[in-house]
Formats: structure tokens, sequence, C-alpha cells
């Protein structure tokens, strides 16, 4: 156990813990005023309940040996993962599965931004348990799960041995939250009368920066040590987050001759989802051109998918799908040789890695498309569950409705 | 005994309610609100700052106080003076009639209430 990389792992766990907080208020800024309570305790029960599932059996599912598929059971309650490091360890075994918790804790909170002012609340905390189960786990194991047999054989996830580049997890969380949003949303319906302003945009600015902040961890955490690659994605992170900014706020102001903060705000986080596969790949001017591209690509994935009939309130599946989508490809374009340590991008002539990274791209789509809308089919069945809120509450705000609070009580009305 | 009730810019509050109390009202209250008139609202954006919208989102403060009818024209002035800027958005006064005034804690009606 090296003390050095133990401790930065340790901060960037905690910082990437604050990243579902960050989001909450994020979302919680955009939606009305009386869903603000409620779109803040979506994110805040996810660390709730998904940690639990985490060290129950989702650990075990997704890092776990098992098959090129998905884990196994070996690690259920975490039976076999050693609370003392063994030789070659960089880090404690237990800090692995805290660090990857909080990956798994963020991932269905980002989902909710597409269901957002009308989704049942006690039919999302089953949605947590079935989806982080069913969905993220198994994805986290095509794309993460490295374990060597006793005999010497190595059981790798799929697209690992497919030698997909997915640093920080662009497919696990970001397109596959993406997709499942997409589901989410048109299972569920438009909402009845969606308001067109934000309720807060300070909280969205500051939700925004939480996650900035929290993608250090995320992103330069993902090298699992505190080294070269660690320094590098730190720096491609915040580089790309800033240019998608800028992009997103110019074409703004020329759209509509202002530059809102909602607006730059949301182009960082689509900046960062973008280099979030590409962290260990790109360098800084790779960063920058997929900021750049982040930032006019996921713009205009917002305007279309407004025209569209899907309801996803806060642009789950523009900002996270699309531009996980980019950053994937991306990754594959301008992977440099020298910062992967083997593989080299398209614009080093290797075109292969490009189509190595659609792969993971549709595969992460399929999976997560069908098997979030068999789970959200199913709980919209069952008696007594169902995805929608009724009318009646959706009108007087989930606040109350779904919390009995407010966000803010008026002296005097408390 | 009349009500008067005053839409004006929020920052000249202050300048209102010490002109008034200069002119003898010995009481009012006001908020801040937001509406309309002729400027026909605001532009403010939507949609992750792709398009815009307009909204009556022009914020004013609404004043109200009651004072008796010898001192309308007076208090009159005085709004008008601490609001007037020859601006589009200076506001505008309503005057309406009150029929009657009780003062709670005396049970005094009328002008003796004011």
């Amino acid at each position: 156990m090296d003390s050095g990389h133990t401790a930065w792992m340790l901060i960037a766990t905690a910082l990437v813990f604050f990243m579902t907080p960050g989001l909450a208020f994020f979302y919680g800024g955009l939606v009305r005023a009386k869903n603000l309570v409620n779109t803040i305790m979506m994110s805040f029960m996810s660390i709730a309940i998904v940690s639990i599932v985490w060290v129950l059996w989702g650990y075990s599912l997704a890092f776990g040996t098992g098959n090129a598929f998905i884990g196994d059971f070996s690690h259920l309650g975490l039976s076999g993962v050693s609370f003392t490091s063994s030789e070659g360890d960089d880090i404690p075994p237990l800090l692995f599965v805290a660090f990857q918790m909080m990956f798994a804790v963020i991932t269905p909170a980002l989902i909710t931004g597409a269901f957002a002012e009308r989704f049942k609340f006690s039919t999302y905390l089953i949605f947590l348990v079935l989806w982080s189960t069913l969905v993220y786990s198994p994805i986290t194991h095509w794309v993460w799960a490295s374990n060597t047999l006793a005999n010497g054989t190595e059981v790798n996830g799929w697209l690992w041995d497919l030698g997909a580049l997915d640093f920080a997890g662009g497919t696990v969380i970001h397109i596959n939250a993406g997709m499942a949003a997409v589901v989410a949303a048109l299972l569920v319906g438009k909402r009845r009368n969606p308001g067109l302003q934000s309720n807060n945009v300070p909280y969205v600015v500051l939700g925004a920066a939480i996650l900035w902040l929290g993608w250090f961890g995320f992103n330069a955490g993902s090298a699992v040590a505190a080294n070269d690659s660690a320094a590098n994605a730190f720096l491609v992170t915040s580089l790309a987050a800033s240019t998608a900014a800028l992009t997103w706020g110019v074409i703004s102001h020329l759209k509509t001759g202002k530059m809102g903060a909602i607006g730059v705000a949301t182009g960082a986080v689509a900046g960062l989802v973008a280099i979030t596969p590409a962290a260990g790949a790109v360098n800084a001017m790779g960063s920058l051109a997929i900021g750049f591209g982040a930032g006019f690509i996921c713009f205009f994935a917002v305007e279309i998918l407004h025209k569209t009939n899907m309801d996803d309130a806060l642009d789950v599946f523009a900002v996270h799908g699309v531009g996980g989508i980019w950053g994937a490809i991306a990754t594959g374009i301008f992977a440099l040789e020298s910062i992967t340590g083997g593989t080299k991008g398209l614009i080093e002539g290797n075109v292969e890695q490009v189509g190595i990274q659609a792969v993971g791209v549709v595969a992460t789509l399929a999976y997560s498309g069908i098997v979030s809308l068999i789970i959200l089919f199913i709980l919209d069945k069952i008696p007594g569950l169902g995805l929608r809120s009724s009318e009646s509450d959706e009108d007087i705000g989930l606040d109350l409705a779904e919390h009995g609070e407010q966000a803010t009580v008026q002296d005097g009305a408390n | 005994m009349i009500k008067i009730e005053a839409i004006f810019r929020p920052e000249r509050v202050n300048a209102v309610t010490d002109s008034l109390v200069a002119a003898g009202v010995t009481g009012f209250h006001y908020q801040n609100i937001t509406g309309q008139g002729q400027q026909q609202g605001v532009e403010v954006i939507t949609g992750r700052g792709s398009q815009t919208a307009t909204r009556s989102a022009v914020s004013k403060t609404l004043l109200v106080t009651i004072v008796s009818n010898d001192k309308k024209d007076k208090v009159v002035d005085a709004i008008i003076s601490s609001t007037r800027t020859g601006g589009i958005g200076d506001g505008k006064i309503f005057i309406s009639e009150v029929s009657d005034i009780i003062r709670v804690r005396t049970g005094e009606t009328g002008e003796e209430a004011i």
C-alpha cells in the first residue's frame, strides 16, 4: 500500500461523493420552486440507497470475476474484500470499493433530471435498487472489470478486452444514464404544465461548480494513483469544461443576444461529460477540441430535442447522452499513445479505435435502453406503484405532495 | 378618506417613504411586485440559453396609504416628486374612495382612525 496514492484516492472519493449533492442543486435550481425539495431528494436518496446496494451485492456484480458480461456473487456483503492491502496494491481494497461506490451513486441520480417534476417518489426508491443492480453493475463490469484466476487466466469485461478507452466512465455513467433518461422520459410522459424559467439560477451555477470540483476526483481519481496520468486528467478535465462553457455562452449570445448563466453552466457540464472517457487519453490541446465539440453539439442537441415530443425535463440525454457519445468518439479521435500508454487514436493514424469506441457506445445504448425499459415498464404496472404522480400532486407540486415541505417558507406562514 | 396606491421603481422606495413622512402621512405599507405595463414585459432566456420568451417580470414596488381628502394633492405631489425620472417605467398612481376605517386597538372609526 502506497500512502501517497491512498491519500489522493481518499480525497478523490470524497470529491466524487460531493458531485451528487452538487447535482441535486444543479437540477434543483432548474425546476420550478414547488418541486425543488423533491428534485434535491431524488439525488440525495440515491446516496442513501445505492451505497447500501453497492456493498450488499452491487460491487460483487460489477467487479466480481464472473464472465465477460457480469460479475458474480463472490463478494456479497463485501466478503472476500480484504481489510488489509496485499503486496502490490497501490491503495487499500476497501478504498477502491468506496471510490467506485460514489460512481454507482451518481449515475441513477443523473437520470432523475429526465422525469423531474412528475415522478412518483416511492416508485423511484425501488427504481434505484433495480436499476443500479441490473443496469449499472453489468455495464461497469463490461468496461472496468479485470480479474486474474488462480491459474493465471484473465477474466475481463468484454469492452475492456476489446480495447475500448473509457478512462472515467463516459459510457458506464453518462451514455448509460442518458439512454435511461430517454426511456424514462418517454414512459412517464410529458409534464402537465412545464415552466420555462428556472426557479434559482444561482443554485444551477453553484451546482455546476460543485460538479466541476467533484469531477477532479472523478477523472483524475480514475488514474487510481497520484501519478502523471492523474495530473494530465486533472488539467484536461478543467480545460474541456472551460471551453465548452465558453462555446455554449457564445452560441447562446449569437442566437438570443444575451449570455445566460444557465447556458454557460450547462455548457461546463457538457464539457465535463465529454472529457470523462478521454481524460486518460488526450492532452491539453485535445481537450480544447473536445470541449468545443461538446459545447457546440450539446447546445444544438438541446434545441433539437426540445422540438420532439419527449419531455426530458432537464436535458439529461442532450447533455449526458449526446455529450457522452461525443466524448467516447472523440476519445478515439484524439487519443495519444504517449498518454494512454499504448493505444493510438485517429490523429495518430489508428482509424480502428474510433470503431471500437463506437461499439462501446452502441452496446451501452442498447443494453441500457432495453433493460431500463423493462424495469420501468414493470414498475408502471405494479398496483400501488406506477411511474407517474397523480395530477393533483403534480399541480400542487411534489415538495408538498410527496415530502410535506416547501423549499422556502415566508415569515408568518411558518 | 382616500386610498392611494402607487406603483414605482423599487429603487425609489426610500425616497418615497421619506417624502410621505415629510408630507405628514402617518402610515403606509408596500411590497415588491412584478408585472407589466406598456413596455409589455421583459425578455427572458429559456431552454438552456437557446430561446427567449416574454414574461411579466418587470420589478416594481406597490405602496398603499390611506389619507384624509385634504391631504390628497400634497401626498400625490410627494410621490410624484420622489419617483419621476421622465423615463418609461416611472409607474402609476391609483386613487379611490375608502368607505370606513377601524383602528383595531381602540375601535375608533373614520378619519380618527387614520
